[in-house]
């Protein structure tokens, strides 16, 4: 494989997408597919070729378009469009007045609802897309993750090609530390100081470790990546590899995750097939290739070295650290470990440069962000926006806000290991430091929007109970401490805690915080403080009055004397 | 309830014509007998046998000469491997944060009331076992449950309770 | 000569080699930190977080059992802080399973009662947990008492570096997380165990005992573990 040959396939398949009258994307995220987008897909390719039109007219799956309570999704370029709640039975309608004919099917435009138009035709103008701006989803939705050809067509493997004929690897370590990424997994730790610390570490054998087990339930932006778009992976962990000295990696993704685990296999068995995987990619002398493990259901194992334990098969236990996986990883070794996200990132960066990621969000948080909309909020799906933008705008300009006519309550950011942020501090810029400011992290990209129907205490407890199913039971302070906190947190929620179990539940948080082994247990006590933060009156009136003022709990009738004790 | 340990007697030898055993033991052949691939064989021996029996964990620790020990604790560390076989016709209720605030409690009331069966348990006679599953990642779909393999979008509480007789009475 | 670095310790200023714990610095200097999961001649687990320090500088707590020494660290033992944690995690093990010293064969030769004591613990402000747990006494020696494990994983560790038998492991994870013997099999029925009973003189409470003693009788030997270390590694 060689530039000429990416060349002649970017071309070929350019050529022949401008020569179509019509391309059709059919959204195949596993979202859509529980729609039936599958059953969209084969019915429109078949209407299509009883016309005679497969010539004029191709039809593709792609991955996640983003408005997933809308699905199944479709696409018709040239003209931007894009059609909602598409069925095998309004398909006729779609292929025969839009790709025959050429006429908008204005009822079933993305947003239009029965007796009120969309307020675009062209769906890069509608309020859920413009404020958005795609670089990690930029070919989720375009290309057909199962072509490695339509991934070359988008620029893929010309910035690994770059990499290995025209840099060196500490300009490549420079270019990454000049956009300012951080890591996309939740920490948000400079990329390009990490990739600097492997790189430093003296080791005939080091490795690459791609973290797709995304843990965090209302979490689904890595899912989305490796299944719309899996090729930018491979690409970024072989730029990743280069710059380190590595020359293998692993995929950790989540078992859960089987369609993605099936578009990976399909996209490492191409690359391998094309050159762009194995020996002497490029006919330079860097060898890379990456393998599957798929994970077996431990949240745990989303933390770096829970993570390397798993891939050594063995229980998925943190260690203390130091030291660190970039000196001391799998098998002993180096190891440079990254989020889905943060590798995503990493082909367009080394395409252009730094400079240019470093110029969107934020002087501290550079580049775009995924998230994952999803709760009491209109539009729910995937969405991806400059670092920067305020809360306030990600919930009602894109989410379309809280339906039903309810008043928005809070905002839940980082999963379990992050905070509910209230209505005060709806214009919070989407950062790093600033989530922290107001007691929140800006954790892997879950963001689940609550009512005024959603009881606090309820969202502490089932936080709470996660901690409890998942956590190891290494060390005592969460294996003990978040069990005890949960038994605390049920009590109130049943109208049957006192305010002593308060004071113990505001002994044991700062102390499971602090003396955790690792993240899990650090960050389990997050939502319960945060909640206590904004919503103590909550708590107080489940103790006091044995009212769940949200009207959430059940709550048995109050006995005669309440635990106000 | 008290604990039952496992007895060497109730661990008998898989039968050398067991088919499944075969294909185990072509999956250990791939990984090349390497132990850091034990999680990926379970993985592969699950999905034969639908479980995972005493006997097979004995035999792939065997195979791969790792103490017993060791790979139980492997097996019972990670939720997707299960010691006890399923039911015949599973439900499985994701019971992730978005799923969770667009009511998937509701649901699992309702299956409890209509099945009699909590989270974990299987009906008397075997056919349909109920799960939960923490985030399938069908968020944008709240609420999610999968009837044998396929994920139902949107579910409505006060349906699911036929919707998994028609599915399971169809089958 | 060994790099030498500076280091302070509880105020006190001492030049030592690096490539050392905190832990194994300060025992040289004579500063008592508390431990449970460490035991000279095994692997280090870092899990009982009992031995967590204050570095200068650092908002985080350190395990001095896994923390390596660095140059001009300064570093705290104790505190108001950092013994109320600890305190605090010894009650969370009172709590966690079904501790009964008074019918106890480790009764005033036990590491957890010790560090009650020294601690200042006297009594336990959470709710007690328990848990179902068995009592195995199907061993021709042994017993294994379940109620009065706190997952240390001496037992582990010594099983699987010292003897290499590997007999047993932990099952489980978070609280439901237990010791078994193979395949959750009865300790007497299994197929590892050499019976050597150094798992016994690991354990530092009441769990693992030998069938012959009483109450309060039984004598543990751990240091025994770290002389067969050494003993074994001059032979090779």
């Amino acid at each position: 494989m060689n530039i000429q040959t990416l060349n002649e396939i970017k071309a070929k398949v350019q050529a022949r997408k401008a020569g179509l009258k019509h391309e059709v994307c059919v959204c195949a995220g596993a979202g859509c597919i529980s729609s039936g987008a599958l059953s969209v897909l084969e019915a429109a390719k078949k209407q299509v070729k009883d016309l005679g039109l497969e010539k004029e007219i191709e039809i593709i799956p792609v991955g996640c378009m983003g408005a997933c309570n809308q699905g199944p999704l479709v696409k018709v370029e040239p003209t931007d469009t894009v059609y909602q709640k598409v069925s095998v039975e309004r398909t006729p309608v779609l292929v025969e007045r839009h790709l025959q004919h050429g006429a908008i099917v204005d009822d079933m435009l993305l947003f239009s609802e029965p007796g009120k138009a969309a307020s675009s035709k062209k769906a890069s103008e509608l309020a859920f897309n413009s404020k958005q701006q795609k670089i990690v989803l930029s070919g989720c939705g375009t290309i057909n993750p199962e072509d490695i050809e339509e991934y070359i067509a988008a620029d893929g493997y010309f910035a690994l090609h770059k990499c290995l004929t025209q840099m060196s690897s500490e300009e490549v370590i420079g270019e990454v530390k000049h956009s300012n990424i951080r890591g996309r997994g939740g920490a948000g730790f400079p990329t390009g100081i990490k990739w600097e610390t492997v790189y430093k570490y003296v080791s005939a054998e080091k490795y690459v470790i791609c973290n797709g087990d995304e843990g965090d339930p209302g979490a689904f932006m890595d899912r989305s990546v490796l299944e719309g778009d899996p090729h930018r992976i491979l690409e970024g962990m072989a730029i990743a590899g280069y710059a380190v000295g590595a020359n293998r990696g692993f995929i950790y993704v989540r078992a859960e995750y089987p369609l993605a685990i099936k578009r990976l296999e399909i996209a490492i068995k191409q690359a391998r097939k094309l050159g762009l995987l194995g020996s002497q990619i490029f006919n330079s002398e860097f060898n890379f290739d990456v393998e599957i493990r798929i994970g077996a259901g431990a949240f745990v194992c989303g933390e770096e070295t829970a993570l390397i334990a798993s891939v050594e098969g063995k229980r998925g236990t943190p260690r203390p650290r130091p030291p660190y996986p970039a000196q001391v990883g799998v098998y002993g070794k180096p190891t440079l470990l990254n989020n889905v996200e943060t590798f995503a990132n990493i082909a367009p960066i080394l395409l252009k440069d730094g400079e240019w990621f470093s110029s969107i969000g934020t002087p501290k948080s550079s580049g775009t962000k995924v998230f994952a909309l999803a709760g009491k909020i209109a539009n729910t799906g995937l969405i991806e926006v400059p670092l920067g933008i305020t809360l306030r705008e990600i919930i009602f300009d894109i989410g379309g806000g809280i339906p039903g006519g309810k008043a928005f309550k809070a905002v839940q950011t980082g999963g379990p290991s992050g905070g509910c942020i209230p209505a005060q501090h709806l214009d919070t810029k989407v950062d790093y430091e600033s989530l922290a400011s107001v007691g929140s992290i800006m954790g892997s990209g879950g963001m689940i929007v609550m009512d005024e129907t959603s009881c606090m205490v309820a969202i502490a407890r089932y936080f709470m109970e996660f901690c409890v199913d998942e956590s190891c039971g290494k060390c005592i302070p969460c294996r003990v401490g978040t069990k005890e906190m949960h038994n605390l947190l049920s009590k109130i929620c049943e109208g049957k805690g006192t305010l002593q179990d308060l004071a113990l539940l505001e002994e044991l948080a700062p102390y499971v915080k602090e003396n955790s082994l690792c993240g899990l247990g650090a960050s389990a006590p997050n939502p319960l403080l945060t909640t206590l933060r904004y919503f103590r009156d909550e708590y107080i009136a489940h103790i006091v009055e044995g009212r769940c003022p949200a009207g959430e709990c059940k709550i048995a009738k109050p006995a005669a004397s309440l635990g106000a004790h | 309830m008290p604990v039952t340990l496992n007895r060497a007697s109730q661990i008998k030898e898989i039968p050398a014509t067991d088919p499944r055993l075969a294909k185990v033991n072509l999956a250990i052949k791939q990984y090349q007998r390497r132990q850091d691939a034990l999680i990926q064989i379970l993985h592969t021996a699950q999905d034969l046998y639908g479980y995972l029996p005493l006997n097979v964990i004995q035999h792939i620790a065997r195979e791969l000469k790792m103490p017993p020990s060791r790979v139980y604790g492997v097996v019972t560390f990670y939720h997707f491997f299960t010691l006890k076989p399923k039911g015949e016709h599973m439900v499985v209720v994701c019971t992730g944060t978005a799923c969770y605030v667009k009511g998937a409690q509701k649901i699992l009331d309702q299956i409890s009331a209509g099945f009699g069966l909590k989270v974990g348990q299987t009906t008397p006679d075997g056919k349909i076992g109920v799960e939960q599953a923490r985030c399938i990642g069908a968020c944008g779909l709240a609420p999610a449950v999968i009837i044998d393999n396929e994920v139902i979008a949107k579910v409505d509480a006060t349906k699911i309770v036929d919707m998994i007789k028609t599915k399971v009475g169809a089958a | 000569m060994a790099n030498l670095i500076s280091i302070t310790i509880d105020d006190k200023k001492l030049d030592v080699e690096l490539g050392q714990t905190v832990l194994e610095v300060a025992r040289k200097a004579g500063v008592d930190i508390p431990v449970l999961c460490q035991l000279d001649g095994l692997s280090t687990w870092g899990a009982c977080r009992l031995c967590l320090v204050e570095l200068e500088g650092s908002p985080r707590l350190f395990p001095a059992c896994t923390t390596p020494v660095a140059d001009k660290q300064v570093i705290r033992t104790q505190s108001e802080k950092l013994n109320k944690y600890r305190r605090m995690t010894v009650e969370l093990l009172f709590a966690e399973r079904n501790h009964i010293c008074s019918v106890c064969v480790a009764n005033n030769r036990c590491e957890l009662q010790n560090l009650g004591y020294r601690l200042g613990m006297d009594h336990v402000r959470f709710p007690y947990l328990t848990p179902e747990c068995n009592v195995d006494a199907s061993h021709r020696d042994f017993v294994i008492d379940h109620n009065r494990c706190v997952l240390c994983t001496r037992c582990v560790r010594t099983c699987d570096e010292v003897e290499g038998a590997h007999n047993w492991d932990v099952m489980g994870r978070g609280s439901n997380s237990r010791i078994v013997s193979d395949l959750f099999q009865p300790w007497g029925e299994s197929t590892t165990c050499t019976s050597c009973g150094k798992c016994v003189d690991a354990c530092p409470v009441g769990a693992i005992w030998r069938k012959e003693a009483g109450q309060s009788q039984l004598a543990k030997h751990p240091s025994m573990i770290s002389e067969l270390v050494a003993k074994r590694k001059v032979k090779s």
